[in-house]
């Protein structure tokens, strides 16, 4: 279902996951081109879960993610241009190439450091909701991984501090592992069913949730950031997806091709090859359905739309390519902070 | 100046900084209790429940969590109870505490002191006695402090909190009642500055933390025959001053290293490597390192004796090295 939010809202949504959608298929496609980049990890298929939830934070909020960054970075406002050349090495990046796509950082946009052994995000976003209370402000911290990190200690660690310090951090995992591996969710390796039973134990309200539906994550969101701000403490969202079947575990393919958004409303279209996918596991295709169910905008306006965001994404593809790398150099400098 | 034990100096420095910074905090197991030696004992009581923070048993979750809070720009000093304890605080200090300023471009600073004691003592154990700082200068991205005095250790530890970078701040719990001298002014030890404790001419010893007082005691040892030690507490580790180490070797032309950590893989290894590449020219003899033996540390205290580095290993090295062999 939609989010109960208003035409220009729910369009703006819309655009944000167009954006993290062509981002990435722009740099598939960039790499599949000759354009060197290192092993990287796609967000596609999870649009409807970062997109509603991001668009709820606060100037003041922060976020810390994964390797699965760019839909995150991207859906709080970051520059495509800039996270591309972050992407491939190139001075005018977020970081300076320093950090690549598993470490995007945007500061200003309060894109704190990403953790790429995954489940060391945990303690670092509990920490940054300390530092939130322990200053008096009403910021709260979002913290984005996988279905994974919930096999690493560091997760059972730092929630029992959030719950005991009742600390204002919602944690969203976005859950992406049916389809990578056969049976029904949760298709992780933990023995715990449901994962939410986790948190649970430890006092934290714990909510599964369909990942393709933005209302539902939406409304999710929305409570667990309404109790932090209120200093009632942290939550726990596992949004569901299902594994895009272009995903890699290094190099990403587009076997679905390039979304064909026509399919939303020409279902005839769909070709037999990763059919389930676009008929009803993509969540960018539900929510363009369900868009024009709604009868809030029009097929031509979404191609309007879309063309728009893919003229942006070429022109990001150019800006990237076209930036110097680093001065060798520089691969000396910032060690230690002066 | 007040004769304090280094324990106090400790406490006095980490009130100090407290009151001179809010964004400054401690957090560890049972700290608000004092922690097991007492090194903050009052400061709950003087500064609040929210500026000394007891944990649960969770050194890695309370190192990331001081490590987002550090880049939000607060100033935690945690206290890791004993540095055996940080292996499982690895992930969280090495991958991002170490890394995040360098991988992001600049964007972050993690103003984190990590409190961390060890050192072998009291028959406590393989658990409860390692020297483990070799692990951490290999680490860019960490600094690694290591007091000998109580004054150093207030000087330093005030330093650590107020830089901007993580610092490792060890001390050796058998120093923990040794007195001395403590400025009771703002009196701030640079990281990086070597202190020349004692100036000799034929040998060199290299030394931090508690093995400074064994090298001073093995350099009066060897005075009494007539042979005259420079005697250099390193205070830091990284940064690591190798012009001073340099300049008494030029002196000298011998160097003995010292320290309690196991000799394979210690500190002693790099600064002989780097004190043979700035001054081989100078050197009359090979560096020698006087450490540990490759061996857990051992419980009995007779065991425990031998593991440790004592003075008369220190002086039979500078004799050795001097060509006049063990007495």
């Amino acid at each position: 279902m939609l989010p109960d939010l208003p035409q220009a809202e729910l369009i703006e949504l819309y655009r944000i996951m167009l954006t993290m959608r062509r981002f990435e298929e722009a740099l598939i496609v960039a790499t599949e081109s000759g354009t060197s980049v290192g092993h990287f990890h796609v967000y596609i298929g999870q649009e409807c879960t970062g997109a509603p939830a991001l668009s709820q934070l606060g100037r003041e909020d922060t976020i810390f993610t994964t390797h699965r960054n760019h839909g995150h970075v991207l859906g709080r406002g970051a520059d495509p241009g800039r996270v591309l050349a972050e992407i491939m090495g190139r001075a005018t990046g977020y970081n300076g190439g320093k950090g690549g796509t598993l470490h995007v950082t945007a500061r200003e946009l309060g894109v704190l450091p990403t953790s790429a052994v995954v489940g060391g995000v945990v303690p670092l976003a509990t920490g940054a909701a300390f530092a939130a209370k322990q200053r008096g402000s009403d910021a709260v911290c979002m913290c984005f991984f996988g279905d994974g990190v919930l096999e690493e200690g560091a997760f059972y660690e730092a929630i029992n501090i959030a719950s005991l310090w009742s600390l204002p951090v919602i944690y969203l995992c976005e859950n992406n592992s049916e389809g990578a591996i056969a049976g029904e969710f949760p298709g992780s390796t933990i023995a715990a069913r449901p994962l939410t039973d986790l948190p649970a134990a430890f006092r934290i309200p714990a909510q599964a949730v369909d990942g393709t539906d933005a209302g539902e994550v939406y409304g999710a969101v929305k409570k667990a950031i309404q109790r932090a701000r209120a200093g009632e403490g942290p939550s726990f969202i596992e949004a569901r997806t299902v594994r895009w079947p272009g995903s890699r575990p290094l190099w990403p393919d587009l076997l679905t091709g390039e979304t064909d958004l026509a399919f939303a409303w020409e279902p005839a279209r769909i070709p037999q090859s990763h059919g389930d996918w676009h008929r009803s596991q993509d969540g960018l295709l539900r929510f363009t359905r369900e868009l024009l169910q709604s009868g809030r905008i029009a097929a031509d306006e979404i191609l309007a739309l879309d063309g728009a965001v893919r003229a942006k994404m070429q022109e990001a593809v150019r800006f990237a390519i076209a930036s110097p790398y680093p001065e060798a150099e520089s691969a000396l400098a910032g060690v230690f902070a002066r | 100046m007040a004769a304090q034990n280094f324990l106090e100096a400790i406490r006095e420095g980490l009130r100090e900084e407290m009151a001179r910074d809010a964004a400054v905090y401690v957090i560890g197991e049972d700290v608000a209790l004092g922690g097991p030696f007492g090194a903050t004992k009052g400061l709950a009581e003087e500064f609040g429940a929210n500026r000394v923070l007891n944990t649960p048993i969770s050194e890695g979750a309370v190192m990331g969590m001081a490590t987002g809070a550090a880049a939000l720009g607060l100033r935690p000093v945690v206290e890791v109870m004993y540095i055996d304890f940080i292996t499982l605080a690895m992930d969280q200090l090495v991958n991002h505490a170490a890394k995040l300023h360098y991988m992001s471009g600049g964007q972050i600073r993690v103003p984190l002191t990590i409190r961390v004691q060890g050192g072998a003592s009291g028959a406590s154990g393989a658990h409860h006695s390692q020297s483990l700082e070799a692990w951490f200068l290999h680490v860019p991205g960490l600094k690694v402090v290591a007091p000998s005095t109580p004054a150093d250790a207030k000087g330093l530890l005030k330093s650590a909190i107020r830089d901007d970078n993580p610092v490792l701040f060890i001390e050796h719990r058998d120093l923990y009642w040794s007195r001395g001298d403590v400025p009771q002014t703002d009196a701030v030890v640079p990281l990086g500055v070597a202190a020349v404790r004692r100036t000799g001419a034929d040998a060199t010893v290299v030394a931090f933390s508690k093995m400074v007082g064994t090298a001073l005691e093995a350099a009066e040892t060897l005075s009494e025959t007539g042979i005259s030690v420079e005697v250099i507490d390193l205070r830091s580790l990284c940064p690591l001053d190798l012009d001073t180490i340099v300049a008494s070797v030029r002196k000298t032309g011998r160097l003995v290293v010292a320290h309690e950590a196991v000799e394979v893989g210690g500190a002693g290894a790099e600064i002989a490597a780097r004190v043979q590449e700035a001054a081989f020219d100078y050197l009359d003899a090979p560096v020698t390192r006087v450490a540990a033996p490759f061996t857990p540390v051992p419980a009995s205290p007779p065991l425990e004796k031998l593991f440790v580095p004592g003075k008369d290993r220190i002086a039979s090295a500078v004799r050795s090295l001097l060509g006049r062999g063990a007495e």
